[in-house]
């Protein structure tokens, strides 16, 4: 941390001697280093990707800490600190070999004993990461560089859940770091990344501060997604933290900051007006909207109800009213997205084409007492805001009485976690986006676990899609899998645990000098360049 | 006099005790669960326990406020539930900008409008003292963050004077600090200068009239010396009293102004604690506001005393 601590001395030094009324830091920090300034989607408040999903805490993860494996542009898992691995014939032993010269934040070398403590925390905490540990029998590490997983039963998901692309994603930490309790935030940032993480510099509701760690040895391989050479281009990147998007957009178009992750739409019209500043849609897959049910009081706990809901609804109404431009939304049926290996439109050609007459046949069949479904509205953010209105009048068309109930988000975060009667503080539904590469599978995307008390909000139970998820959890192949996927998405047409309402993309906005920002489901700022001028 | 500052700091325990309970009390009555915040959309309702388990929040009401208050009384405010920093070192961190932008802002505020108020008093009914009242009725009527993106288009997109955003500390130097402040503390004075200004001239008008003015005019005083010298420190008191009222109404301001221009202030922090439900970080910066509220008061009181002679204490 010496050079770091030195690094913000030269940056005071700088400013010192500039002393005139035009100076700043900033400035000063850019003469003497290629600094990148970016507004991310949020602010960065706490600093333990394991510990919390949040994806600002996610890509916070992707600038200090390295992973097993990553995702490529293509969508297939690729080694990343993992140099090689071997797999049994019985498909129950899995070797791995390190590559060269990994070393952490603090100049020591990374080893197998600092791996198997980090994949057991982040198996604590993720549903992914459990459903592997409960194929997992032993790791162990066999020397420095080598380690092994031995499985109870064969699994297709060891190597993709090494490599997941999202929150959360199993960053490797030393073995001090990795030890501390999955339910306890960590209290020392040291990874094997490509940028280290400023401490001194974090400044919560200003800026959070990463300088290139000049002893990461990035792969051979061009970057690709999460995957490749992680060459750091820039000498520091600052997340520069600015809360209002129009003076965010003034600051990008003043040249004040370098980029911003994802300005809000409604201003990308004065974005592209702008020759000076380029979008870029660098998540591809984008983001999908869903109805989440509340499975365990009515009228949401009638299987037919639910299906009524998917015949119901639309998703171009709910993407008009959110996104409006449709360059940015994709209307698109399956489930596990649009463009990933598990596309599928099973089950779905008939639903969410506002059928109302289907609908009130349904709700008739069903028995529907009239029960109020209290909807969850929240306000406060603008992607979101739109969607319950939308779900209000398509539902209310289609014959059910809903009482909306508007609330900021957190207020929203807090009540659907609340098991009591709708009556009582309770709900029916709610309304929220999930980022693709957390969906791209029916074990990996939480609202298909269907294990009633042990599934995330809205608790549904369906021992049918359960037996699908176990089956799709032990497929050895891809084609096995997405036979299985289907029938989770037939059943999922029958028995809704919630309904899809479209993919949508936030692109990214940038000034004219910047280039080499990746395609990836995260946002990464290794490869990126900064030019002179614009 | 040293007697009735002390009855008034002993004062304020009880009333920042009555704010320590009511925070408190309303923020656990608020809607909002900090540990499914931090648990995410993942989280099944165990995970989400264990979280409010390791902040405490499980703990009876009534314990919770009692171990906060035994950390208020050791000077410990306690630990935000994001950050992993103590309360403490989050307010310190925030205050500088809080500071600078409300001392600018007042001294910006006084410089402008004790003038303009003398001048309109003096040229009552004039086309100045029309000028300078319409432009207290739209200092009153325009909010703080349309006055911002006006300034912020003319002055930092269009002549590119002025940063857009963003807050320079005052160890980087006085003139990048200054710079950085200039459209903030002019955004958040327009409503001060309005409110000032329409109070000096309706004081200074008032005792334009008294004898002891017409006196000095008599004994042959120049205008400047009648109007500064006898009439406004004469009308000091009002005065006085609404610049007090508005260092205590800053505290408002400041959230909009910090958050429009991106000051890491004291302002945004309660934002963001707000929307987080991050409650230690809540409760001690309602505390802190309420003690600088109070101690503003006790101040305006005693500055009567400078300012008239026959009012003691």
């Amino acid at each position: 941390m010496k050079s770091v601590k030195l690094s913000r001395r030269t940056v005071m030094a700088g400013a010192a001697a500039a002393g005139a009324l035009a100076s700043s830091t900033g400035a000063s920090a850019q003469g003497a280093q290629n600094v990148l300034r970016v507004v991310m989607h949020s602010d960065l408040r706490i600093i333990d990707p394991i510990w919390t999903t949040a994806y600002i805490v996610r890509n916070y993860g992707y600038m200090i800490y390295d992973t097993l494996f990553a995702l490529d542009a293509k969508g297939e898992v690729q080694p990343q600190m993992v140099d090689k691995y071997t797999v049994s014939d019985d498909k129950l032993t899995y070797t791995f070999t390190l590559r060269d010269g990994l070393m952490w934040h603090d100049n020591q070398p990374v080893t197998s004993a600092d791996i198997i403590p980090s994949i057991r925390r982040w198996a604590a905490r993720d549903p992914l990461g459990q459903t592997v540990m409960g194929f997992i029998g032993s790791m162990e590490a066999k020397d420095p560089k080598t380690f092994e997983i031995k499985l109870k039963e064969a699994t297709g998901l060891l190597i993709f859940a090494l490599g997941k692309p999202s929150s959360n994603v199993p960053f490797m930490m030393p073995k001090r770091v990795a030890e501390t309790d999955p339910n306890t935030q960590i209290t020392e940032f040291i990874g094997s990344g490509p940028f280290m993480f400023v401490r001194d510099e974090w400044k919560p509701g200003d800026r959070a501060v990463y300088v290139k760690f000049a002893g990461y040895k990035p792969r051979s391989e061009p970057a690709s997604g999460l995957a490749g050479g992680k060459v750091a281009k820039v000498d520091r990147v600052e997340w520069r933290v600015i809360t209002d998007q129009q003076q965010a957009v003034n600051a990008l178009q003043a040249g004040e900051i370098d980029l911003i992750e994802a300005p809000s739409h409604d201003l990308l019209p004065l974005l592209k007006a702008d020759r000076n500043i380029k979008l870029f849609n660098w998540n591809v897959l984008g983001n999908q909207y869903t109805m989440r049910f509340n499975h365990t009081v009515a009228p949401f706990n009638n299987p037919k109800i639910r299906q009524a809901v998917l015949y119901a609804l639309n998703q171009e109404d709910f993407l008009k009213a959110t996104i409006g431009d449709p360059e940015y939304y994709k209307v698109c049926k399956a489930m596990f997205v649009c463009g990933s290996p598990l596309e599928t439109m099973a089950g779905m050609e008939d639903k969410l084409e506002s059928n109302f007459a289907k609908a009130r046949q349904l709700l008739q069949e069903a028995g529907y007492n009239r029960e109020p479904v209290v909807l969850l509205h929240s306000t406060d953010l603008q992607v979101l805001t739109n969607l319950a209105p939308v779900a209000k009048s398509l539902l209310e068309r289609a014959g059910f009485v809903v009482d909306m109930q508007s609330m900021d988000w957190q207020t929203v975060v807090a009540r659907r976690v609340k098991r009591d009667p709708p009556t009582q503080g309770g709900w029916s539904a709610m309304l929220t986006s999930w980022v693709a590469a957390d969906i791209l599978n029916p074990v990996m995307a939480g609202f298909f676990n269907a294990s009633g008390d042990r599934a995330a909000f809205g608790w549904p139970t369906d021992p049918e899609i359960e037996t699908l998820r176990a089956r799709f959890a032990r497929a050895n192949t891809v084609a096995e899998q997405k036979q299985i996927a289907e029938a989770i998405q037939r059943r999922v047409s029958e028995a809704p645990t919630h309904v899809h309402l479209g993919q949508w993309y936030s692109p990214g906005a940038h000034r004219g000098n910047i280039s080499g920002w990746l395609e990836a489901p995260a946002p990464v700022f290794w490869n990126m360049e900064k030019g002179r001028g614009a | 006099m040293i007697s009735y500052i002390l009855r008034r700091l002993a004062a304020t325990v009880p009333v920042l005790f009555t704010v320590a309970v009511m925070v408190f009390l309303m923020l656990r009555l608020t809607p909002g669960d900090p540990a499914a915040i931090i648990a995410g959309d993942n989280a099944t309702t165990q995970q989400i326990l264990d979280i409010r388990t390791k902040l405490g929040l499980e703990q009876p009401i009534v314990q919770q406020f009692f171990i906060w208050l035994g950390g208020l009384a050791r000077g410990d405010l306690g630990e935000s539930f994001f950050f992993r920093k103590t309360v403490f070192e989050l307010i310190s961190e925030r205050i500088e900008p809080t500071l600078s932008l409300a001392f600018l802002t007042i001294v910006l505020a006084v410089v402008v409008a004790i003038p303009l108020g003398v001048l309109a008093a003096y040229k009552q009914g004039t086309w100045i003292d029309r000028i300078v009242m319409g432009f207290s009725v739209i200092g009153f009527s325009v909010p703080v963050f349309v006055i911002g993106y006006l300034l912020v288009y003319i002055f930092a997109i269009k002549l590119g004077w002025f940063p857009v955003q963003g807050y320079q500390r005052i160890g980087n130097g006085v003139g990048p600090w200054f710079r950085s402040l200039v459209l903030p503390a002019f955004t958040l004075s327009v409503i001060y200068v309005a409110l000032i200004a329409r109070m000096t001239r309706t004081s200074v008008l008032e005792v334009l009239s008294e004898d002891y003015i017409r006196t000095a005019r008599a004994k042959g005083q120049t205008e400047m010396k009648v109007l500064f010298q006898h009439a406004l420190k004469n009308a000091a008191v009002p005065i006085v009293t609404v610049v007090g009222i508005g260092v205590a109404l800053l505290i408002g301001g400041v959230v909009v102004t910090e958050s429009v221009y991106s000051i890491p202030g004291l302002g945004r922090l309660t934002v963001d604690a707000v929307l987080a439900r991050d409650f230690p970080v809540i409760q001690a910066i309602i505390l802190a506001f309420s003690f600088v509220y109070v101690m503003i008061n006790l101040l305006v009181d005693l500055s009567y005393t400078i300012f008239d002679p026959r009012i003691r204490y």
